[in-house]
């Protein structure tokens, strides 16, 4: 932050702190990226074993292709469900928030939806077991019945109802103010002028928003669904405890047998394997790192680029 | 622009006959509305048994239904429509408040039965059923905690200070993006890399607290960080130079200028950054595992933390099997009411602690 213009002076003394402050602060910016290049690092060798072992030898008998493949269809089955649940839901009240709550309680009403997101993933778990699976039976008992012959619904209806439907209902609980929170950002940011003129055009307030913010604001939604599947695609302990996973690919959301997801697979085996299925868990969680790391950058470019055009910065 | 006003006085009067003007609803019909498609939802719910939830559902898509209905025979479509958004949009807010209320109801009703002494003060050392408690384990979750803060705070402060006092060109753009990816780092992957951090030096089936704590340091950082550098970058730029002209040197500027002024802001990030990880679950279930007795040693073998903990009671209760879950679902509360007052602390240290910015 110099000024150009002036003079050439002599290059002031860098001081001895100076010189150590702004070292360790650079130094701690690149153990960040160390890290992460650890976390890539130390995952690829753990993993290395169950990729080049003897496919014999690994947990099932199988490939190690075959055994992470229904886990990746588990998690995106899931996460798919998380997504086409909350989003919808989070614009909504992302919409609330900003324009239709009064304004004296708007921001006490969005802390409400902030607390869904400070709950802990294993007590989601715990009130999914207890209290929504049993509560959803009947629905799914219903569904059964009645929509039997969408193979969503082909049951049999689980009994204790958990299912994929539930795992992904509980996920789209916990990454709804996720999403709130960025569409709310963005919407909050659109401008007056723009919402101003489209009222004194005569435009309802629904008619305002469909012209002025929603358009404003698709790439933050976009950008905020995706770090939402971001979040959905390695939520581990909620689907560990809530869905009863017995692995093969299946569409069926409500029966008792599910594919089990990549993070819970790994929850509910860690604590009890050792050799060569270790390794083999590793493997499954670097694809799920690959996978996750892929979403949340398209996330943040999606973001970015919002804001390189918007202007509001 | 005063001359384009036309006095109101000399406005053509308007056409003779009857007018046509909008027809409104009362203000708060849309609440009526909704309030009748409620009463119709109860209606049908009781035809087939009352229940609560059929009520709800049928109240979800009945209660818009005669908002639209209702506006559209007197108002019009266009009304209507705006009136339907509405009541979609408030019905939405409400959606979302069900499964928080219910979910704290249900752990407060189920983790209530032993709130008591003994479960904050005995270990699961030798107990078998009735009895025990969650002391080791609380104890386990502030020493991991409180070892994971000391990693990331430092670490997460110095990199928001590189970012905003330092940082320019490429290695700065690294650095805010990988920190934005390091967000979404799923849990259970952070606990896999300190896992096969640690059996490299220590061989396969480690389990340590340190690596407990690292890993949810690589969960913690990115949040400290992100939040430490929007506060920092709230100071304003006037008082960095004021204090150079004063001749003062950049790394004191920072240190006696920039981080007192933003103190408020840095304390809350930091506590709703230990929030963020103090209820992680997958990577402690990885790197640390549970035991029955209390160790605080976190160079020392397994330990037991609060939400491991809560998780194996449950899904492990053994036999009798109630006892067990009874002590899950109040570990569940102890970890709920933990949070809650992070985040209750974090706001009031950002109300109270905050400078005066003269605004």
């Amino acid at each position: 932050m110099t000024t150009t213009s002036a003079p050439p002076t002599p290059r002031p003394r860098r001081r001895v702190g100076d010189r150590v402050f702004a070292g360790s602060a650079t130094g701690a910016g690149v153990l960040i990226l160390l890290v992460l290049a650890g976390v890539a690092v130390f995952l690829i060798s753990e993993a290395w074993p169950a990729v080049t072992a003897d496919s014999a030898d690994l947990p099932d008998g199988k490939s190690l292709a075959s055994y992470v493949g229904p886990l990746v269809f588990g998690t995106l089955i899931a996460a798919a469900i998380a997504l086409l649940v909350a989003t919808p839901l989070a614009v909504a009240i992302a919409l609330f928030i900003t324009h239709y709550a009064p304004r004296r309680i708007a921001a006490a009403l969005g802390y409400l939806v902030d607390l869904l997101a400070a709950i802990p993933s294993v007590v989601y778990g715990f009130w999914g077991i207890a209290a929504l699976a049993p509560a959803l039976v009947p629905f799914y008992q219903w569904a059964e019945e009645h929509l039997g012959f969408i193979p969503l619904f082909a049951g049999p209806a689980s009994a204790t109802g958990r299912t994929m439907l539930t795992a992904g209902l509980v996920l789209a609980v916990m990454i709804l103010p996720i999403i709130s929170a960025i569409s709310r950002e963005v919407f909050a940011q659109a401008p007056a002028l723009h919402r101003e003129a489209a009222l004194a055009l005569g435009a309802t307030r629904w008619e305002m928003i469909k012209m002025s913010v929603l358009p404003y604001g698709k790439s933050g939604v976009i950008g905020g669904a995706m770090l939402g599947l971001g979040r959905a695609l390695g939520e581990t302990l909620a689907i560990a405890i809530v869905l009863s996973a017995s692995g093969g690919v299946t569409f069926n959301l409500i029966s008792s047998s599910n594919p089990s997801t990549i993070a819970a697979n790994i929850a509910l085996q860690f604590p009890e394997s050792s050799g060569l299925a270790i390794n083999t868990l590793i493997a499954s969680g670097l694809v799920l790192f690959v996978i996750t790391l892929a979403v949340n950058m398209l996330a943040r470019w999606v973001v970015t680029r919002r804001a390189e055009f918007s202007g509001a910065n | 622009m005063s001359h384009t006003a036309t006095p109101v006085a000399e406005r053509p009067a308007p056409p003779a006959g009857p007018v046509r003007t909008q027809r409104r609803l009362p203000r708060l019909a849309g609440v009526g509305l909704y309030l009748v498609g409620l009463l119709v939802a109860a209606g049908l719910s009781a035809l087939t048994g009352f229940s609560i939830a059929v009520t709800v559902v049928y109240t979800l898509v009945l209660g818009p239904l005669a908002t639209y209905v209702g506006s559209r025979a007197v108002e019009g479509a266009r009304t209507a429509k705006d009136r339907l958004v509405t009541a979609l949009v408030h019905s939405a807010f409400g959606i979302a408040m069900i499964p928080l209320v219910w979910l704290v109801w249900t752990v407060v009703s189920k983790g209530a039965a032993r709130l008591d002494g003994t479960f904050f003060n005995s270990s699961m050392l030798g107990v078998v059923g009735e009895g025990g408690g969650a002391y080791h384990a609380i104890m386990g979750t502030i020493v991991v905690t409180a070892l994971t803060a000391v990693i990331s705070v430092p670490v997460g402060l110095l990199t928001a200070i590189y970012l905003v006092e330092y940082g320019r060109g490429r290695l700065a753009k690294a650095i805010t993006f990988f920190v934005d990816v390091m967000t979404g780092i799923p849990s259970i992957v952070a606990g896999l890399f300190a896992y096969a951090l640690f059996a490299i030096f220590f061989g396969p089936g480690v389990r340590l607290g340190i690596a407990g704590s690292v890993a949810l340091a690589v969960l913690m950082i990115p949040v400290v960080v992100r939040s430490s550098e929007e506060v920092l970058k709230l100071v304003p730029n006037e008082l960095r130079e004021a204090a150079y002209a004063l001749g003062v040197p950049k790394w004191r500027t920072v240190v006696k200028v920039v981080i007192p002024t933003s103190i408020a802001g840095l304390g809350t990030g930091v506590t709703l950054a230990v929030a963020r990880v103090i209820g992680e679950t997958a990577p402690l279930l990885v790197t640390l595992g549970i035991t029955q007795g209390t160790n605080l040693d976190p160079f020392d073998g397994r330990m037991a933390t609060l939400p491991v903990f809560a998780y194996y009671q449950l899904t492990q209760p053994g036999f009798p099997p109630e006892f067990a879950i009874d002590r899950a679902w109040t570990a569940a509360l102890v970890l709920i009411v933990l949070v809650m007052a992070l985040n209750v602390v974090a706001r009031l240290i950002s109300r109270f602690f905050a400078p005066k910015t003269g605004r």
